[in-house]
């Protein structure tokens, strides 16, 4: 079923966050993966570019639909997974680890994110 | 009939929520966009088979010995030569020769043809076509789409998975055509025809027989690999086959002759509707056309961003009419009309991804061919 890591953090527009030396790693979860299908093409920001939280960061496209995934924290994009231009499938095999999308200066805002728990019944409230 | 807006569940409905279909409405259906993956389902059809529940598109009977008049007035194609088990690709036009929507005639006898057309113009079709009919004789117009399920199994292994199912000779069925006969111990019409690209059969059933046909056709197929499909693959199936969506690629304000659909507009019959307007259009050259692109760098061109002839054009000179990666092919493909001047192979125009451009330029169609036996 739905994996949902206890170490992570989550966002409401289903993106992972974790910390990652000064850093944060942003990704997105198995379930939005899974809504979203094969992804097929990833536009990352450009590195340098700053976010509030809920900017667009960048758009998954599947076969069959584009969406956006959103900063789940505010902050500057230090690093963008450039792996992901010739491999977007990681993205669906491994979206917390290969399939991670950027990294963003910043910490953990404990009061804008979920943890596990929270995420899973967030998830269970929308699928109502 | 169902409560206003909500939608219609096909009698294969619980085979797909055991499959784990996705299901989401489509024209008024509780259709699957996919089952696990839509890249596999597609592959599957190319590859193999697959099987797929189309039972919302909708069946109208014209019947009476007026019935073939009648049909070559509403349709720009010529079926005066077709014979009793034959199926033809056609539109049904509107005086200003637009398409109503886009058909497959199949002749069942000299005074009945079955039009099977899409889903979200069913009720449509049904008016215009018995507007027209009231000012004739002998002729009626039956909606019998309630009457029908349909199932297509699509892909090169449809014949060989089919065959042991049914007494009829399928290797003597050539495409385009139909039997009437049994599949899994039900009477079916057993047509070659499809939506894919490939080779393969679609069977009307009475909606009863679906589900065990459906299981039967699972069960055969399974040696074989063969795959459950949604309505993502049928979709990104037809698109590499350069064939037309309505509402898409074609619709209440595009002619055949713009939708690069010229084979099936005929002027060697009597006088239908439009034909003023399209031997006008054949005469004087159309002013925009359809054609395939290809994106060469990033990006994928979606149904109804806009194209612009130069990088820095202020206006669209129109929007893309479908668009996506194609899982065949590797490529990000599109379809769109241009000005007839720019329609020529290789030339180069833009596309308006959400707040920049990409490059694209013209390519042929379609995208993919099967490989013909």
């Amino acid at each position: 079923m739905m994996s949902i890591p206890d170490e992570l953090k989550y966002g409401r527009s289903h993106e992972w966050v974790k910390a990652d030396g000064d850093a944060v790693v942003v990704g997105i979860t198995h379930y939005a993966q899974d809504q979203l299908g094969e992804v097929v093409y990833v536009e990352l920001p450009d590195v340098g570019t700053s976010f509030a939280t809920g900017d667009e960061l960048g758009t998954l496209e599947s076969v069959k639909a584009v969406s956006e995934f959103l900063a789940p924290i505010p902050g500057e994009v230090v690093e963008v997974n450039e792996r992901l231009a010739d491999e977007p499938n990681l993205v669906n095999d491994d979206p917390y680890g290969d399939g991670w999308l950027v990294k963003m200066s910043g910490s953990l805002d404990d009061e804008e994110t979920l943890d596990a728990n929270g995420y899973q019944e967030f998830l269970e409230e929308e699928s109502g | 009939m169902s409560e206003a807006g909500a939608a219609v569940k096909t009698p294969l409905y619980e085979e797909h929520v055991a499959a784990g279909g996705r299901m989401v409405e489509f024209a008024g259906f509780e259709l699957p966009v996919q089952y696990k993956s839509l890249t596999e389902e597609h592959h599957a059809v190319r590859e193999r088979a697959g099987l797929f529940d189309v039972s919302h598109m909708g069946e109208i009977a014209i019947r009476g010995p007026a019935a073939l008049d009648f049909v070559q007035l509403v349709s720009c194609n010529d079926h005066q030569k077709m014979t009793v088990g034959r199926a033809q690709y056609t539109g049904i036009m509107y005086p200003e020769g637009t398409f109503v929507d886009d058909t497959l005639v199949h002749k069942m006898a000299d005074d009945e043809y079955l039009l099977v057309v899409n889903a979200a113009n069913r009720h449509k079709d049904v008016a215009y076509l018995s507007e027209v009919a009231a000012e004739i004789d002998d002729v009626e117009v039956i909606d019998l789409s309630g009457d029908y399920a349909q199932l297509a199994i699509q892909g090169p292994l449809a014949e060989e998975i089919l065959q042991p199912l049914t007494p009829e000779n399928l290797s003597e069925l050539k495409y385009y055509r139909f039997i009437e006969g049994g599949v899994a111990g039900t009477a079916a019409i057993i047509a070659r025809t499809g939506y894919t690209g490939e080779d393969g059969f679609e069977l009307y059933v009475e909606p009863s027989a679906a589900p065990g046909l459906w299981r039967a056709i699972l069960d055969r197929g399974q040696p074989h690999d063969l795959k459950p499909a949604g309505l993502g693959a049928r979709d990104t199936l037809r698109f590499e086959a350069g064939m037309s969506l309505y509402g898409y690629d074609i619709d209440n304000t595009t002619t055949p002759l713009e939708a690069s659909l010229g084979w099936i507009v005929k002027f060697k019959k009597g006088d239908y509707i439009g034909r003023d307007v399209l031997e006008r259009q054949k005469e004087e050259g159309v002013e925009r056309k359809l054609v395939g692109f290809e994106m060469y760098e990033r990006g994928i061109a979606r149904h109804g961003y806009p194209v612009l002839l130069k990088e820095d054009d202020a206006e669209p000179v129109s929007h893309v009419t479908s668009g996506t990666q194609s899982p065949t092919l590797g490529r990000a493909l599109g379809m769109t009309y241009l000005p007839i001047e720019a329609t020529e192979i290789g030339t180069e125009f833009f596309v308006q991804i959400r707040n920049r451009t990409a490059p694209a330029r013209v390519v042929e169609l379609p995208f993919y061919s099967r490989k013909k036996k």
